[in-house]
């Protein structure tokens, strides 16, 4: 039999690449992050380990790993030893198909944006596991919570990602770069309505303020996380802030134009849209209170998804009558 | 269908307990169907220890009340000791005191709209507004006493010492800095859409409710009772002062706050006006240590959490024979319970954040 020597090498050199760059983003979007709230609340933020401490996520992780594992008494320890997986996984698999450029991409799937949403609503089953496993009432309130959440803010996001789909008439990731290399998505007044469903949507899903209602420091102590320490733990830090990451990466490919930029590298371009959209998250979220349970729920069926649905109708009649 | 009551403990840990607070709560899914408080988790006895201490020796203990408002303590028990021995301070130390504590007062104040916002999920940021501006009074309150947090400034017939040299400028600058500086808390929070849709109409507690509790201080006045003993009962030189008595509408969990803002625009005002007419003189207390004390005597005042009273009790010796301490939060948790029922876990967080109490008076 003749084995594809090769391909299989490139393959495994794309794998290491993708965990080194989620490991890697992870830890600078931790820094940044409380670079960023540490600027907005007056404080220096870390500053010891390390060029403006530059190097605290590295002690950080040491500590982490480090940790003992502690596993609460009576807890489901199946579920509750698969959960983080369940979370992480997903998260890393996502990444596939995110375009950094023309050439940086793992695998342009012909179905590349509906593997990335699907694969991420994964997510909520990890979340759900550990609520569920932790035998802790705190956990087992955020996951419900949770559950409702993502499910909720399933339906708008998917409708506003439909309206670009319409528009650049494929799924496949780069297809939809290529689609705009006439001017951006968000500039139609209909795909800016769908960039800012997606964007609160996408919130909600990465479970951020304002939209923090699963893990609610002051109600849940830490919500589906609390029971979780040492590396599980991190886990679901790490996979939190890859979501983050993935979030923003699609915001910029489907309405921002993904890599496409006047100069070269293109991979600058995209990382520089990515980590704007980042940083605006970060802004809301060290600024904003969070909304309670049933005003979000309420918000999500009541005005985003019937918003969206207009959306995709509009957007059909408009390109109907285009051609 | 069958439905199962979820118990939950929430305390004496809990990050929104606002100390160790312990509730004990029955949900039917996140609906609060019973809530039972339990308290003594920072019992001290501090009542007890005062039936072994002499009035002076007991002063310390006060700022141990209410540690966030230490020198409102102090000054609740001095005019109670001042009120039984027959002592009134001097014009200078009278005006010291109504200056530090509206300070403090403030200090309070910004302590607990931060807390409050922590509470309602704004990640530290308006917590972390407000400890920085209450470093400013902490330092100035270092600068009077040498202390950051539990001064023991007040002495019964005056101060500890007269203003140092500097403070009146540094007092001035504070001031000048929090009313630049107030207008971004309001952008920060009193406008926002987030802040109202969780804080209006939530805990809305109904001005006989309050009055049947005994509830005081900015959580009566939110519910619309213009009661402020500043004004009602003066004590000090407080009627000496222009300023206003601030109410709520409504009485909900945003009034509270919005109460508690505009008071501390009230209380710069008295301090303005108390740093400008401060009289000359010395105000350090010029009376014997030790006293027999005989009869009884009752002096309540306004702390930022309420009504501070202090009975004193004394049966012809140098230690009283009872001491008891009616402190404003003891109240204003009681009525918790009969706000929470029914509501929502989230509110029911807002509300104990809105009701601001600490732990240190209640379990005395």
């Amino acid at each position: 039999m003749n084995i594809p020597w090769l391909a299989l090498l490139s393959l495994l050199l794309k794998g290491v690449a993708i965990l080194a760059f989620f490991a890697v983003n992870a830890m600078f979007l931790i820094w940044l992050e409380r670079k960023i709230s540490a600027k907005i609340q007056n404080r220096l933020g870390p500053m010891v380990v390390g060029p403006h401490g530059a190097l605290q996520l590295i002690a950080d992780t040491v500590k982490l790993l480090l940790k003992e594992n502690i596993v609460p008494a009576e807890a489901d320890r199946l579920i509750w030893w698969l959960a983080p997986f369940f979370v992480a996984v997903p998260t890393v698999a996502a990444f596939l198909c995110i375009p950094f450029s023309q050439e940086w991409i793992v695998a342009d799937l012909n179905v590349g944006i509906l593997f990335i949403c699907s694969i991420t609503s994964l997510c909520v089953l990890g979340v759900f596991m550990a609520g569920w496993g932790s035998n802790n009432k705190y956990s087992l309130l955020g996951g419900m919570r949770s559950a409702a959440q993502i499910v909720s803010y399933e339906v708008p996001l998917l409708l506003s990602v439909l309206v670009v789909i319409m528009e650049a008439g494929t799924l496949s990731m780069q297809g939809i770069v290529h689609a705009q290399e006439l001017g951006w998505f968000c500039l139609k007044p209909n795909v800016l309505l769908a960039f800012l469903i997606y964007m609160i949507s996408a919130t909600a899903e990465v479970n951020r303020v304002p939209f923090d209602i699963p893990e609610a420091e002051s109600e849940l102590v830490s919500g589906y996380h609390t029971e979780y320490s040492g590396m599980k733990f991190s886990m679901f830090f790490l996979a939190e802030y890859a979501n983050l990451f993935i979030i923003s990466a699609v915001a910029a490919t489907l309405f921002l134009g993904g890599w496409l930029g006047p100069l070269r590298p293109s991979v600058f371009w995209f990382l520089i849209k990515v980590y704007g959209i980042i940083s605006f998250l970060m802004w809301i979220r060290w600024t904003l209170p969070r909304v309670r349970m049933d005003q979000m729920m309420s918000f999500a069926w009541k005005v985003l998804t019937p918003l969206a649905l207009i959306n995709v109708l509009v957007t059909g009649w408009l390109l109907a009558g285009k051609g | 269908m069958d439905f199962q009551e979820l118990t939950i403990n929430m305390g004496p840990q809990h990050p929104s307990t606002h100390g160790v607070l312990f509730l004990q709560l029955k949900l039917d899914g996140e609906v609060i169907v019973d809530c039972q408080p339990h308290i003594g988790y920072l019992h001290r006895s501090i009542e007890k220890i005062a039936e072994s201490r002499s009035l002076v020796q007991f002063m310390p203990f006060t700022d141990r009340l209410d540690y966030i408002a230490s020198m409102n303590n102090n000054l609740g028990f001095c005019l109670a000791a001042e009120k039984l021995l027959g002592i009134t301070a001097s014009p200078r130390a009278q005006y010291l005191r109504v200056i530090v504590a509206e300070l403090n007062r403030v200090a309070s104040h910004l302590l607990a709209i931060g807390t409050f916002a922590q509470d309602l999920g704004a990640y530290a940021t308006p917590l972390f507004y407000a400890l920085r501006d209450r470093e400013k009074i902490i330092q100035i309150f270092d600068k009077i006493c040498g202390q950051r947090l539990t001064y023991n400034y007040l002495r019964i017939g005056g101060v500890a010492g007269d203003l140092p040299a500097g403070a009146d400028q540094l007092i001035k600058d504070f001031m000048a800095y929090q009313r630049r500086i107030l207008p971004e808390y309001h952008d920060l929070l009193t406008g926002n859409v987030i802040f109202c849709a969780r804080s209006k109409n939530i805990g809305v507690l109904p001005k006989e409710t309050a009055i049947n509790y005994g509830v005081t201080g900015p959580n009566l006045r939110a519910s619309g009772v213009a009661w402020d003993l500043r004004k009602d009962e003066p004590y000090l030189v407080y009627d000496k002062f222009d300023f206003n008595v601030v109410t709520g509408a409504n009485g909900d969990s945003w009034d509270r706050y919005d109460v508690r803002m505009r008071e501390i625009e009230e209380s710069l005002k008295i301090i303005e006006q108390a740093l400008g007419g401060l009289p000359e003189g010395d105000p350090v207390a010029k009376v014997n240590k030790v006293f027999r004390l005989n009869g009884e005597a009752y002096m309540r005042t306004e702390n930022p959490r309420g009504e501070l009273g202090f009975y004193i009790v004394g049966d012809g010796g140098p230690l009283p024979y009872r001491l008891k301490v009616r402190s404003p939060s003891f109240a204003n948790l009681s009525v918790l319970s009969a706000m929470i029922k029914g509501m929502n876990i989230s509110d029911a967080v807002c509300v104990l954040g809105s009701l601001d109490i600490v732990m240190g008076e209640i379990d005395r």
